[in-house]
């Protein structure tokens, strides 16, 4: 083995110990921006309270600015009147930044096939988790909040340049 | 008493050839259109149906006239409801605005306007309430396709 070689190896492991610190730290800092829209913010609330207490995936604490925040929850419907709306705030958001979809509506439309409901949000913004339900379980959430933990603990996280 | 209320209701509209019907619990009117204004006027200052709950419209594809334009009236002073009804050809679906005697009318013409595209001459400001700048047609009318999507941001591919 020749020395690039052996220093190519060497900055790869040294990369992929990294990916796996600052993913480590990420996902367990979650700051969620709540888009609230329908009846799925009951099961939102549930889900935040005492109860299921999404803190201790540490991921409760609400940024009511999306320059604040790094996982956008679109909790209920989305209209084609909001849609631009939705997409600002997206936008707004700086990287690394994350994406759920909370309840059918969001995911998909849910039952709402008609002139106002837009059919899914990944129609203009991407998402990293669906969770299903109308609306969904507190545990479904948590299940959905942890699958995105694995994701963000699996990704790379370029923290310096685009290669490191 | 209410029902007092309502029989004399009744009789002073069946002296202008209006006919009224206790239909579902409440009194409903039915009204030519020229008449809309004179008899929600007598309601009001008459009968002290003082608060504009409703108006809406019903879309009968197949009928002539083909709109039925619906309002909904309560006294606060008696606790009753009135229905007044009356009916627009789908051609020229314009009724007068009611925003002179109930201010609240103003809104909800303007969704009534959204969305069955009813006029209502003399509302001066009949811009999308529910619905956006843009849009085209109106979505409750039966002919308005229900898969038909007008979305104002372009889709991610
Ligand atoms: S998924 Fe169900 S509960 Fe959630 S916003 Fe839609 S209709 Fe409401």
């Amino acid at each position: 083995m020749n020395s690039s070689d052996q220093n190519k190896g060497a900055f790869e492991y040294l990369t992929t110990r990294k990916d796996e610190l600052v993913g480590w730290a990420r996902k367990f800092s979650l700051f969620p921006y709540p888009f609230v829209t329908a009846c799925c913010a009951m099961e939102f609330m549930s889900v935040s309270s005492t109860m299921y207490d999404t803190d201790r995936f540490g991921a409760a604490l609400p940024r009511f600015s999306p320059r604040q925040a790094d996982l956008l929850m679109v909790v209920g419907t989305i209209t084609h009147k909001q849609a631009p709306v939705l997409r600002r705030v997206y936008e707004q958001m700086c990287e690394p930044k994350w994406v759920m979809a909370f309840g059918v509506c969001a995911t998909s439309g849910g039952f709402y096939r008609n002139y106002a409901a837009l059919q899914g949000i990944d129609k203009i913004i991407p998402v990293d988790v669906y969770i299903p339900g109308c609306p969904p379980r507190p545990e479904s959430v948590i299940d959905g909040i942890m699958q995105l933990q694995e994701k963000i603990a699996g990704s790379s996280h370029p923290i310096v340049s685009d290669r490191f | 008493m209410p029902g007092d209320l309502l029989e004399r209701l009744r009789a002073r509209l069946a002296d202008e050839g209006r006919e009224a019907v206790f239909a579902h619990g409440l009194l409903a009117v039915q009204i030519p259109r020229e008449a809309l204004l004179d008899t929600a006027n007598l309601l009001k200052e008459g009968f002290g149906f003082d608060l504009f709950l409703d108006v809406t419209a019903v879309d009968w594809p197949d009928r002539d006239p083909r709109f039925d334009v619906v309002y909904h009236l309560y006294s606060t002073r008696d606790h009753v409801r009135v229905r007044l009804k009356t009916t627009v050809p789908g051609t020229d679906p314009v009724v007068d605005t009611l925003v002179p005697l109930f201010g609240a009318a103003a809104y909800m013409e303007r969704e009534c306007h959204d969305m069955l595209g009813i006029r209502f001459r003399g509302n001066e400001d009949l811009r999308p309430i529910l619905l956006y700048e843009g849009f085209e047609g109106h979505p409750l009318r039966k002919d308005y396709p229900k898969e038909r999507e007008q979305p104002l941001v372009r889709y991610r591919e």
